[in-house]
């Protein structure tokens, strides 16, 4: 471009630095704020309370529902247990995460943003005590001109006390998932918890109280890299918060707008009330169209439904729709709907897929785990009498909460004679070794042939590992060398 | 002063400028932040402090030893001291368990494998190997062939008291060396030679005088290693009869053993190690092919 256009002027222009305006949301009504507090009472229910859920597995394995103990590396999900070497079922488990939050934005955008995500749920809860305590912004523009600076002070602080200990709640509740929640709590009303309980609860509520409390929708505009990646991951279909600007402009009082259609000229339903901005928590005006900033929580939905609602006009001046359809409905043309598209078909499809392997997976593993380790040096030893031996540690996974008895046995090399350290051969069969429960054992196995091997031989071995009274079998191949 | 500042602010930074200007351009004000600042003043005075309270400046024959009085030497003894602690449960055990227990109680045998592994690492690797296999002129412990004896017992008996070294009750016995000290002919060591490797089942050398060998053999090398040569591990003689050479089994290495000797060192480890490990790496390399 030859010259330069107004609005690159004005972005050349423009500080590239923006002060922080303290955003004061008002206090709104309507479906979407029922269905934020709805969604913010079970998340934090199930966050506040899970720990001290109950779940019996019998004697000698902890009764807490849900559970990451370190000290035992183990990780307790009702009747799941995770053992530390089945990690992978939580990749499995993000991925899941992944593609439910990419089909939530391929059908209605942010909902993660707007309704689900931490920050978002805190910030809203911390927003409603700040109300609760100071009034609602037009109350705290009036004290800042009428109520003394003893009752501000004191209102503050009773804010601030109230924040702490929330955030303290939610930092004492998350160490509560990492060891049995009644003792901890005991523990910790006695002072006599770990340091390390002691140092979670801290940075746990120093961080939310931060977050919630004091950067809000910083963290949302600046810190989080979700809104650049869902930016990257929308189509023209998805759902979004959607100034109706087809029906509001041009905005204008009611009079001007009576006065307008009076003369025979277009005039839109928006009052400019700016209800929409000053219920926004990000301090975005919606009717700027789609930015960054808005996390698509609805409560301008709600905050303009009561105006159009009490000014007599039809609601739905915000709602969810696409900017498709607002410049169809410009044209005359007929909105387009369509949520069966190839993405949003792909993602629930591998959501079933994943979500259906992992399952299944899940449901049928084994109790009983083995893993053998050929010694590396030396690769294969001779003996006196010429034969050939290999030595193997094998490692013996017992997931029941009961003592187990193991036979072993190896295929796959002729004249195979097997001898496991420190265990003396039983008569009948292999040797037999025993492994306590929920414990796993290794033991180190010699494996040797007097049969004639080819050169540079290796021979495909297989190790059986026999429950003896269950009869449960795991087989790991692995291989024999020779000279 | 405040008209002044307002006068020097730079339009798309929003920050105040130095009042400095180059060709056009100005040099904004960004000094460093209050809190960096403080930090580099708590940082000085901290360092301060530490060279007061702790060893910190060394001087002509010695350093500073701070009020405190700390020192490396004792914080780690310090640390030696909690993991000896930690470790007595089972190293007491271990002392009071006879080897053979050891290996019968599966608890005891993994804690000494663990440790007798890590002192293997540490004090005899250099010679037989990490992981134990030998090489030319050390012995491979994995096999089942032993010079001074496979057991338990005997196994403690060498890595206590080593062999041909200085200790009092060390293995003794030596290879003469035939050939260089005058007691044999070049070709009766040949022909010895020769007879070693047909009783190990390997093919002679075209010509060999087997008989001569065999002669040669019963009037020198019988009184140790046996008439059929298979050894004897109260002199450290080693089996001749099987496919495991400590030197090697050609020819050549043969002879060259007949005729100048050979005499493998091993150390004395006693005092060395303490007797919690000289037992926990008895029973190791003991494990490492399943023993005698």
């Amino acid at each position: 471009m030859n010259a330069a256009t107004p609005s690159d002027t004005a972005l050349d222009e423009a500080p590239l630095y923006e002060a922080r305006r303290k955003i004061y949301p008002i206090a709104v009504r309507g479906t979407f704020r029922r269905i934020k507090w709805a969604l913010l009472v079970v998340t934090l229910g199930i966050y506040y309370l899970l720990p001290f859920v109950r779940w019996d597995r019998g004697p000698g394995a902890p009764s807490q529902a849900v559970l990451v103990d370190f000290a035992n590396r183990r990780f307790y999900f009702f009747f799941i247990e995770i053992w530390p070497q089945e990690i992978y079922y939580l990749t499995g488990l993000l991925i899941l995460a992944a593609l439910v939050l990419f089909l939530m934005n391929a059908v209605a955008g942010r909902v993660w943003c707007g309704y689900l995500c931490p920050q978002t749920v805190w910030t809203d809860l911390f927003q409603a005590i700040e109300r609760m305590v100071e009034g609602d912004p037009r109350q705290r523009r009036e004290k800042l001109k009428t109520a003394s600076r003893t009752r501000r002070a004191f209102e503050a602080a009773a804010k601030h006390v109230l924040w702490l200990m929330l955030a303290w709640w939610t930092g004492g509740a998350w160490v509560l998932y990492f060891a049995d929640a009644p003792t901890l709590v005991m523990q910790l009303l006695k002072g006599e918890a770990p340091a390390v309980a002691y140092v979670w609860i801290g940075a746990l509520t120093a961080t939310t109280y931060v977050l919630a409390g004091h950067m809000r929708e910083q963290v949302c505009t600046y810190m989080c890299p979700w809104p650049r990646i869902q930016a990257a991951l929308t189509d023209e279909y998805a759902l979004n918060v959607t100034y109706r600007y087809d029906r509001g402009e041009p905005r204008g009082s009611l009079k001007k707008t009576q006065a307008l259609k009076l003369q025979g000229l277009p005039g839109g339903d928006c009052v400019d009330c700016r209800q929409c901005v000053s219920a926004c928590p990000t301090g975005v005006d919606i009717r700027d169209g789609l930015q960054l900033s808005c996390v698509q929580c609805g409560l301008c939905i709600d905050a303009c439904d009561t105006v159009m609602k009490k000014i007599g006009r039809p609601a739905g001046l915000i709602a969810y729709d696409t900017e498709m359809n607002v410049q169809r409905r410009q044209r005359g043309e007929a909105p387009i709907y369509r949520m069966l598209r190839p993405r949003t078909v792909l993602y629930a499809a591998l959501i079933v897929l994943i979500g259906g392997l992992m399952a299944a997976v899940l449901a049928t593993r084994g109790w009983e785990g083995l893993a053998v380790i050929h010694d590396r040096n030396p690769l294969f030893v001779q003996l006196s009498d010429g034969s050939i031996r290999n030595g193997y540690t094998l490692r013996l996974v017992n997931k029941q909460l009961i003592p187990r008895r193991f036979a072993i046995a190896v295929e796959g090399v002729p004249e195979a004679r097997l001898e496991v350290v420190g265990e003396a051969a039983t008569t009948s069969g292999g040797p037999v070794v025993s492994v306590g429960p929920d414990q796993t054992h290794e033991i180190r196995v010699l494996v040797s042939t007097a049969a004639r091997l080819p050169a540079n031989a290796s021979l495909d071995i297989v190790f059986h590992l026999t429950d003896v009274t269950g009869g449960e079998t795991v087989s790991v191949a692995d291989h024999f060398k020779g000279p | 002063m405040a008209d002044m500042h307002r006068q020097n602010i730079d339009a798309v930074t929003g920050v105040s400028t130095t009042g400095h200007e180059w060709d056009g351009i100005r040099e904004l004000n960004n000094p460093l932040p209050r809190w960096w600042l403080w930090t580099f003043y708590a940082c000085i005075a901290w360092a301060v402090l530490y060279w007061v309270l702790f060893p910190a400046w060394p001087l002509v024959t010695g350093y500073t030893y701070g009020l405190l009085g700390w020192k490396s030497r004792e914080a780690i003894q310090a640390d030696l001291a909690q993991l000896r602690a930690q470790r007595a449960v089972f190293a007491d055990k271990l002392a009071a368990a006879s080897l053979p227990e050891i290996e019968q109680n599966p608890e005891l045998l993994a804690f000494a494998r663990a440790q007798g592994r890590a002192a293997f690492g540490d004090n005899c690797a250099p010679c037989h190997g990490a992981g134990a296999a030998g090489t030319k002129g050390y012995p491979n412990l994995n096999d089942d062939d032993w010079l001074w004896g496979g057991t338990l017992d005997q196994i403690h008996a060498t890595i206590q008291h080593g062999a041909r070294s200085a200790d009092p009750d060390a293995h003794a016995g030596d290879m003469p060396a035939f050939g260089r000290d005058g007691m044999l002919p070049r070709p009766d060591i040949v022909a010895a030679a020769d007879y070693v490797r047909h009783i190990a089942g390997l093919a002679p050398a075209p010509g060999a005088d087997l008989a001569k060998g065999g002669e040669v053999f019963d009037a020198n090398c019988a009184a140790c290693h046996g008439a059929e040569g298979k050894g004897n591990s109260e002199l450290g003689a080693p089996n001749l009869a099987d496919p495991i050479w400590l030197y090697g089994s050609d020819r050549a290495t043969i002879i060259q053993t007949i005729s100048n000797g050979r005499a493998g060192l091993m150390p004395a480890w006693k005092g060395r190690l303490d007797d919690g490990t000289l037992k926990a790496l008895t029973v190791y390399v003991h494990t490492l092919g399943g023993g005698l």
